[in-house]
């Protein structure tokens, strides 16, 4: 497909073999555990997965904004970026102190929009004082100048009355309204790179159709890379180019969206698509994965998704599955995948799902890599 | 599933129901502001709405956390609403209970979960002895998925998921006759929303409990309700089977609500844009509105004038068939 061609030159972000880890009274929690990921220019990626399976920690460190018990126990976040002096400069984002990380980079090049826009805003400032603050402090422009863009900005992200609202507190906005400031801000200083944490978990579905759609707008016009967080299937369907799903610390899953929507290979995938009921869901009973994630807390052996998963294999407990390359861009973490695995088909409801999604696109591939 | 008995009375019967708040001598919060439906015994009725729409404050007038400011309110056969006879009040304590949203919240730290459960059954005199309350305290948290060590511990030591099932435990151990959940599932995690959503469904078989089910989550409340009905500003704007609010919804707010629901299929997913509506702009104003029958159960809020409007335009897009909403 010629939409999924991904071009060297264009990276922006590579993180490679990332391991994090956390200090806590109850021990030392595993947070992260060997994760892999690209982020290139103009594209959308989706992290997917339970809360505490470590999506938010892997966005966190690229920002430098992690807990301060955390530490990164290895690995390499090289961003890629051109520098004030118009070169492509690459640097390596955990050889850097979160101080410098904060003043060169946090607001300038990497821009973050949070969950809950009623805590990322200040309810002590004006909208358009927020707004200005980025701009004044890294792109020095005038009170005056940066005044300016900022209703500019206002009007770009679909607030009526731009002028009006600039004066006014955040407790004054609704709560589309006030997400909607938040990315104002998180695009007041141009970033390449666009993290969403969550941005419409705490928003109503009309909302968050239409925020969803703004960043999506926002994104083409600039060509913005996009880091998205969620555990919205739906949302990543409508949104992502490239989809990670996360589990334990550990990415499982990853491939450009057609491959892991329409061909799911990871129990735990197959779990999550089966579980989100679509509206044409029929079937008397939800598939649920059974079971809770597992404690991080302690050592792991094995696949650490095994114990919640009906389809096991007796080696799912005994050693982690590697990386296995499906075809094309997708790679799956499950020994279902080792030629050697008994064949195993994906639930039923899911298996009608994904017939149904492809008729409903008009693919009559069964899987496209095979025939390719 | 059992057959539910719609030419039966219903369970709870709501008539022009209002709530409103006074803020202060100029302002009144007009929440609810005279709705009427009803939910038969057996069913799941579901309510949706975004925020604002007063879908939890219907939940809470019903089971008289709050005083209504006016409306009738029958259930099973009790008019429970203005002042209540103590009769009445303990007939509504232990007949109606209500799931709440956030399962971190809504447990009490300092309690075991077995005195949580067993809170409803001492205040309402429903256990013989020390032993039969255990028992059934016992039965209940087996029903809900969590096993006897669990009834020692502390809510603390649950994880969300669980800790819904201990909410909804507390709610059934009464045997209630309707149950509310408001936003039960919202603050779970997909692959426990899956769970918890199965385990209402299975205990519904089991115990034939009536549901009337808040949320904004559209997909998972066409999966577990029956009827449906969409509230906005305050008012209901349409009522129908799942099926007809699905497949012929008439009220354009319910039309933009269907079109918002994000479909976990990428392709289609992309191309989809939703539909705004705005209510100014229309110049709908839903004081003015009477309800209109489409059929017998499907029925939306609209002046005659935009019924007619709306009923063409569902037409129109029904011989287009454009209804992938």
């Amino acid at each position: 497909m010629e939409k999924f061609k991904r071009n060297k030159e264009d990276r922006v972000l590579s993180i490679r073999d990332l391991n994090i880890s956390f200090e806590t009274a109850g021990g030392v929690v595993k947070a992260i555990r060997g994760v892999r990921m690209d982020l290139f220019k103009g594209e959308t990626i989706a992290i997917v997965g339970e809360s505490g399976s470590g999506k938010s920690v892997t966005v966190k460190t690229i920002m430098g904004i992690m807990a301060a018990n955390g530490k990164i126990e290895s690995g390499t976040i090289n961003y890629t970026f051109t520098n004030e002096k118009g070169e492509r400069e690459t640097v390596d984002m955990t050889k850097l102190s979160q101080k410098e990380i904060r003043y060169r980079f946090n607001g300038k090049h990497i821009a973050m929009v949070f969950q809950d826009p009623m805590t990322s805003l200040d309810p002590t400032m004006t909208i358009g004082k927020q707004i200005t603050e980025g701009m004044m402090l890294h792109l020095h422009l005038t009170r005056e100048e940066a005044n300016q863009r900022a209703i500019k900005l206002l009007t770009d992200v679909g607030i009526e009355n731009p002028e009006k609202r600039f004066k006014q507190y955040p407790h004054q906005l609704s709560g589309g309204m006030r997400q909607r400031v938040v990315i104002a801000i998180a695009l007041a200083c141009d970033p390449d790179i666009l993290i969403c944490d969550e941005p419409t978990t705490a928003l109503d579905v009309t909302i968050q159709a239409k925020i969803l759609e703004l960043i999506k707008k926002i994104q083409q016009e600039k060509e913005l890379s996009v880091i998205y967080i969620t555990h919205d299937l739906g949302v990543v369907a409508k949104v992502a180019d490239y989809v990670d799903v996360m589990y334990a610390g550990r990415i499982i899953e990853k491939g450009n969206i057609n491959e892991v929507f329409y061909d799911p290979r990871h129990p735990y995938t197959w779990g999550l698509l089966a579980s989100m009921p679509d509206t044409d869901t029929n079937s008397k009973r939800l598939f649920a994965i059974p079971g809770t994630p597992p404690n991080l807390l302690e050592e792991i052996v094995g696949d650490a998704f095994a114990p919640r998963n009906p389809f096991a294999l007796a080696i799912d407990y005994k050693a982690e599955p590697p990386m296995f390359n499906v075809g094309g861009q997708h790679r799956v973490a499950s020994w279902l995948c080792d030629p050697r695995a008994p064949k195993i088909d994906p639930p039923e409801q899911l298996q009608e799902r994904l017939i149904r999604m492809r008729a409903e696109t008009g693919m009559s591939v069964v899987n496209e890599k095979e025939g390719a | 599933m059992t057959e539910i008995n719609y030419n039966a009375e219903p369970l709870l019967h709501v008539e022009n129901l209002k709530q409103h708040f006074r803020i202060n001598r100029k302002f009144t919060t007009k929440a609810v502001d005279g709705i009427s439906f009803d939910i038969w015994a057996g069913e799941t009725y579901g309510l949706v709405g975004e925020s604002g729409s007063g879908k939890s404050t219907t939940g809470r007038a019903l089971i008289r956390l709050y005083n209504p400011t006016s409306g009738k309110i029958i259930f099973d056969g009790h008019d429970i609403s203005g002042n209540l006879s103590s009769a009445d009040e303990k007939f509504l304590r232990q007949n109606m209970q209500m799931i709440f949203q956030d399962p971190m919240a809504c447990l009490n730290p300092r309690k075991k979960v077995s005195e949580i459960i067993a809170q409803g059954l001492e205040i309402n005199h429903l256990y013989k002895d020390k032993e039969d309350l255990e028992q059934k305290v016992l039965a209940i948290i087996d029903k809900v998925g969590l096993s006897k060590e669990h009834a020692t511990r502390y809510p603390a030591q649950f994880s969300g998921g669980q800790r819904q099932r201990i909410g909804i435990a507390r709610a059934l151990v009464t045997n209630p006759k309707l149950v509310i959940a408001d936003e039960a599932i919202s603050a779970l995690d997909v692959s426990i929303q899956a769970q918890v959503v199965n385990l209402m469904k299975d205990l519904q078989d089991e115990l034939g409990t009536t549901y009337l089910f808040i949320a904004h989550d559209l997909s998972m409340v066409k999966y577990i309700s029956d009827r449906i009905g969409v509230m906005h500003l305050g008012y209901i704007v349409e009522t129908g089977t799942t099926d007809e609010i699905f497949t012929n919804p008439i009220h354009p707010y319910t039309i933009s609500l269907l079109s918002a629901i994000p479909h976990p299929n990428p392709v289609l997913e992309k191309k989809r844009v939703s539909i705004t509506y705005d209510k100014a702009a229309e110049g709908v104003d839903y004081s003015k509105g009477v309800n209109h029958a489409i059929t017998k159960t499907h029925s939306v809020l609209a002046t005659d004038e935009e019924f007619e409007k709306w009923t063409r335009k569902a037409e129109m897009a029904h011989e287009a068939g454009k209804l992938n909403y």
